[in-house]
């Protein structure tokens, strides 16, 4: 594995703090003065605490980047640059990973932070407190501090997709001082959310909203640029759709603002839109199939419902055109893609004929089988894309029985098996090491698990490919044996895998910085500023 | 005769005390009942609250859903847990939400002041005005003034809550400027003590607004049929032929005899107002308890759920004895004919 030593680039030093405009209300305004600095965002749904080695909620993971920073940073193609460590390498047989840390790093608290801070954090909470980071750290066989600013780890065997680990929404960084000998997850701490990030808690009004202020012994000469962020906690969508557009939040993030007024929005003179700043997380949605039962275990009947979906107007249709068709089980955004894989056109001809084949026959009206359907229960926008399905399949006589519950009770369902057919939407978090295989090795059939092999797909081969590509070194290798994965299981179709969800991220034209890296909106916003 | 009149004076002070402590032990049995019924209901719905969380972490393992099982409870057996939960409420211990990481009871204290300030004010003012147009609609039953506030009334009720408040904040916010479209106070801006009054009361205009709209709605129509009805009475008749002046009449004799439905409904409502406003809550980003409730059902966030269950029981509870002693203060003969 190479060396990635990289110099810290510098970013940009802010001519002079633009003065905010006044929330433009009338009674509103004459309340008092309105200060310059501030950025005034969306949270929703509200966070239920803001400490991310603990909760792992996604509003937690929007929010905790300004209050906590891991070691390194992810560019758009989520390769490693300097965050607390500037910089780093990697022994040659790939166990020994050195990390040095930038000077003068001081916690909210003013005490410095140190590699012993990084150690504790790294082998003492994370592997109690975060299933994301449990089976990457617990990886870790020693780690040494030889001096302050320098982090050693000994991996028991090599991990490549180590590297990839170390964003601030998978391994922040926790004071020792605090958090030692304490139960990490009821320590009073956790209130007061004590990171070492550009931003600190002032103060959170359950309910209404989450204000950080500037913390003044950041490490990055002259960041934060911002004095302060308000996190406002708006429920109800249109609501939000009006703060954006009168000026009253000048961000918005992920599903802040409903797919249908987003090109409404676009328009509008004082804001821009991207879609990018999603690439580490990169949603894929998929139609998830019970391969445990039948007829979603014959591999025909799961290739004519690949064939029976017009992914491309769900895509422009539902969709208005945020997101990409996906081609397979690994996101053109994460690692390893290959994009060299069977092609699954719109054709409900050949749908037709594999299910002919099977033996489906149509019956007088057209239909062939009745499949339930467990509507997601995550919004509007899940029931349109389950009558979108419900459509395509009707058309190759697959007839959906839609039946209803609510998050809780999907989780439950989906999670220990209990379903025919739903959607989901799964981030693949960088590397496939960590956010793809689980759903598809036979290992990860585990009842009661959210987000693991839920659709109880199990194939020996596939289980042997991912398993050596997680630890093969160099990279190409580890190519070669994704795109073979890749293949087998376009082919066999495990998952009915739709699109490559875009989510958009609204900012006031005069915001700027606020996506540099492949975590968008849940970096550090140090660099964010106002022109 | 003095043992007597003591023993009589101690029978006396001995039925009182045992009256006192049967409506205690009534009440606490009433509490308990519904502490149980709580538990049962809140448990009876389909979804596990640890796969809620560690579903919803994105990612998740059995260490996970094992620690979040321990810390709710949720490895003990049902009566275990049943037991646990009724012994909490008999000490007053709302109990603890792993899912926020705070007691109930702090989570309560912090929406209670948003929501009692939002629902409070609609209640008092949809009472008062809504009262005033049932009689003035009531009073001139057949004129222009009746079938203008019949129409208005009728409209207010059919008109969905949300929508209402949308239309709201679209004329009064995006087209007008006037008023904030949504939260309880701006934040990140010094005030002196009067701009933050002065703020909260101009975010509590919309949703109070919206709010009270069909309250105001629901007493009006009430107060006009019960106005019309008291109207015909004899009663009336005689004080009119007595000589009566018109105003006093209405003041006197039928807003009191006339009133008592709407006191009836009103406090049923009335526990409503700490139960808080879910719809309008979420339109306008109010910080209230309905929307602490909601999140605490969709997440199964049983000691929350069960906690604030438990204390609205309690103050519905305490609301219809107060109803009822409004009752004997506006009706002597209800008391007169309680005590028969």
């Amino acid at each position: 594995m190479g060396m990635n030593r990289r110099e810290f680039g510098k970013l940009g030093l802010a001519a002079g703090m633009a003065s905010v405009a006044g929330i433009p209300l009338g009674l509103h305004r004459a309340a008092g003065q309105t200060r310059g600095g501030t950025l005034s965002t969306i949270i929703h749904p509200e966070p239920a605490m803001l400490v991310s080695a603990i909760s792992q909620l996604q509003p937690t993971l929007t929010i905790c980047g300004k209050i906590y920073e891991s070691l390194l940073r992810y560019d758009f193609d989520l390769k490693p640059i300097p965050g607390l460590a500037q910089s780093w390498s990697v022994s040659p047989d790939g166990l020994t990973y050195t990390f040095k840390l930038f000077p003068n790093i001081t916690f909210h608290d003013g005490k410095p932070l140190t590699a012993d801070d990084v150690i504790f954090s790294m082998t003492k909470i994370l592997p109690e407190t975060h299933a994301r980071a449990r089976p990457i750290f617990t990886r870790i066989d020693s780690a040494e501090a030889p001096d302050p600013l320098t982090v050693v780890f000994k991996l028991k065997s090599p991990f490549s997709p180590f590297l990839g680990a170390f964003d601030c929404t998978t391994a922040p960084i926790l004071p020792k001082h605090i958090y030692e000998g304490t139960d990490f997850k009821t320590n009073p701490a956790n209130d007061k959310a004590i990171g070492c990030g550009p931003f600190k808690l002032k103060e959170w009004v359950r309910g209404s909203h989450i204000h950080l202020v500037k913390h003044d012994g950041y490490y990055r000469a002259g960041e934060p640029h911002i004095d302060e962020i308000i996190y406002r906690v708006i429920p109800d969508a249109a609501a939000r759709s009006v703060a954006l557009e009168q000026g009253t939040v000048k961000l918005t993030q992920w599903s802040d603002i409903e797919q249908y007024d987003v090109a409404r929005l676009t328009k509008l003179p004082h804001l821009d839109m991207t879609t990018k700043g999603y690439e580490y997380f990169a949603p894929h949605l998929w139609l998830e199939l019970n391969n445990r039962i039948a007829p979603m275990n014959d591999k025909r009947f799961r290739q004519a419902v690949m064939y029976a979906i017009d992914r491309k107007a769900l895509l422009q249709r539902v969709y208005f055109g945020l997101g990409k068709v996906a081609t397979g089980p690994i996101s053109s955004k994460t690692r390893f893609y290959d994009k060299n894989v069977k092609q699954y056109e719109y054709s409900p001809d050949k749908a037709k004929a594999l299910l002919d084949e099977m033996g489906l026959k149509p019956g007088a009206d057209g239909k062939r089988i009745t499949v339930p359907f467990l509507v997601t229960p995550s919004g509007e926008l899940y029931r349109r894309v389950a009558e979108f399905l419900r459509q395509s399949l009707l058309r190759v006589g697959i007839d959906l029985q839609f039946e209803g519950t609510d998050v809780a009770g999907w989780i439950q369902k989906v999670s220990n098996g209990e379903y025919s057919m739903t959607t989901n939407l799964v981030y693949q978090l960088g590397d496939p090491a960590i956010g793809v295989s689980r759903t598809y090795i036979s290992s990860n059939i585990r009842k009661g698990i959210m987000f693991s092999n839920t659709a109880g797909y199990s194939n020996p081969e596939v289980d042997r490919l991912f398993e050596e590509a997680a630890t093969a070194s160099p990279d190409e290798k580890r190519q070669e044996l994704y795109s073979a994965v890749q293949k087998a299981l376009v082919e066999d179709v495990p998952i009915v895998w739709l699109l490559e969800q875009d989510f958009p991220t609204f900012t006031d034209k005069k915001l700027k910085n606020v996506t540099t890296t492949a975590i968008g909106v849940h970096e550090t916003f140090g660099a964010v500023r106002f022109e | 005769m003095s043992v007597v009149a003591i023993t009589r004076y101690g029978g006396r002070l001995s039925a009182y005390v045992l009256g006192i402590a049967y409506g205690a032990v009534k009440i606490i049995g009433v509490i308990l009942v519904i502490a149980t019924f709580n538990f049962i209901l809140v448990h009876a719905a389909p979804g596990d609250p640890a796969q809620v969380i560690a579903g919803q972490s994105g990612a998740a393992d059995e260490t996970l859903l094992r620690q979040i099982r321990s810390a709710y409870g949720l490895d003990q057996p049902y009566l275990v847990q049943l037991a646990s939960s009724l012994k909490k409420t008999l000490t007053l211990d709302l109990g603890y939400s792993y899912r926020q990481q705070r007691t109930v009871l702090s989570l309560l204290l912090e929406r209670l002041p948003a929501t009692l300030l939002l629902t409070g004010t609609a209640f008092i003012l949809s009472l008062v005005f809504g009262t005033a147009l049932g009689t003035i609609a009531g009073t001139r039953a057949g004129k222009w003034s009746d079938t203008f506030f019949t129409i208005v009334s009728l409209l207010l009720y059919a008109l969905p809550v949300f929508w209402l408040g949308l239309m709201l904040v679209l004329l009064f916010s995006v087209q007008l400027n006037w008023l904030p479209p949504f939260g309880y106070v701006t934040v990140g801006v010094e005030m002196t003590a009067w701009q933050r009054i002065a703020d909260i009361a101009s975010h509590m205009v919309l949703p109070t607004l919206s709010l009270a709209a069909v309250y105001l709605a629901i007493y009006a129509r009430l107060m006009r049929s019960s106005i019309i009805e008291v109207k015909q009475q004899d009663f009336i008749k005689t004080a009119r032929a007595k000589g009566v002046t018109e105003s006093r009449i209405v003041m006197h004799h039928l807003l009191r005899n006339a009133i008592l439905p709407v006191i009836t409904v009103a406090g049923m409502q009335a526990g409503a107002v700490v139960g808080g406003a879910v719809v309008v809550e979420t339109v306008f980003a109010w910080p209230g308890l309905g929307r602490l409730i909601y999140d605490a059902v969709l997440q199964r966030d049983y000691p929350v759920m069960q906690g604030i269950f438990l204390v609205m029981s309690i103050v519905v509870i305490g609301l219809n004895l107060l109803t009822e002693a409004v009752y004997r203060m506006v009706d002597p003969r209800i008391s007169v004919r309680s005590v028969r």
